[in-house]
């Protein structure tokens, strides 16, 4: 579990290059570091959920990053706040 | 950002080539086909046939090229037939015959 103001880092993972998949990870935060905000809950893995299979509940947060560093120094000085699954993360 | 990952195709945020193009802002009156559709995927999910994360599946599983042509609800129904076929609700026979077609 992230705590609040956690650096973390999204996996710079692209499971679409792999075969069929539903994932709620926009591809511009891949890789990218940002801070979380906080815990939101836990709910059902949507990657099964969207194929049928059994989902295990999974940690959801709010996750803030730099627009600037998101958009190759564009948006300063504003922030992109996004929910991301804890699977995702890893600590930065 | 780099453009070269292998996104999905319909992960488009903040893609360069779609960032010259207006969004069209304006409210949209929905027809009986939107309507029914809407209805259709309520019923399968009361009934627990169909989750929306498997419409959602669906939908980004629509090929590109006919994905940027449907409407909204278009690609709705497109999912909810190919999650009912896929699920044996239907056989692809039975969806022809009912769609009038040979």
């Amino acid at each position: 579990m992230f705590p609040a103001g956690a650096a973390v880092r999204v996996k710079n993972d692209w499971p679409e290059a792999r075969g069929p998949v539903h994932i709620r990870t926009p591809h511009y935060v891949r890789g990218q570091k940002g801070t979380i905000v906080r815990h939101l809950g836990d709910f059902p893995n949507p990657e099964d959920l969207a194929f049928a299979r059994p989902a295990a509940d999974c940690r959801l947060y709010h996750v803030a990053f730099p627009m600037e560093a998101v958009w190759d120094g564009n948006g300063a000085p504003d922030e992109l706040l996004i929910e991301l699954y804890g699977h995702w993360l890893e600590p930065a | 950002m780099d453009i070269e990952t292998p996104r999905a195709h319909h992960d488009m945020g903040g893609v360069p080539k779609f960032m010259c193009e207006p969004v069209d802002l304006e409210p949209h009156a929905l027809t009986d086909f939107d309507r029914e559709v809407d209805a259709i995927r309520g019923l399968l999910g009361a009934k627990e046939v169909m989750s929306v994360d498997e419409l959602r599946r669906g939908i980004e599983a629509i090929p590109e090229d006919q994905y940027s042509k449907l409407s909204y609800y278009r690609r709705w129904i497109r999912s909810i037939a190919d999650n009912m076929l896929r699920k044996g609700v239907f056989t692809e026979d039975e969806l022809r015959a009912a769609l009038g077609e040979p």
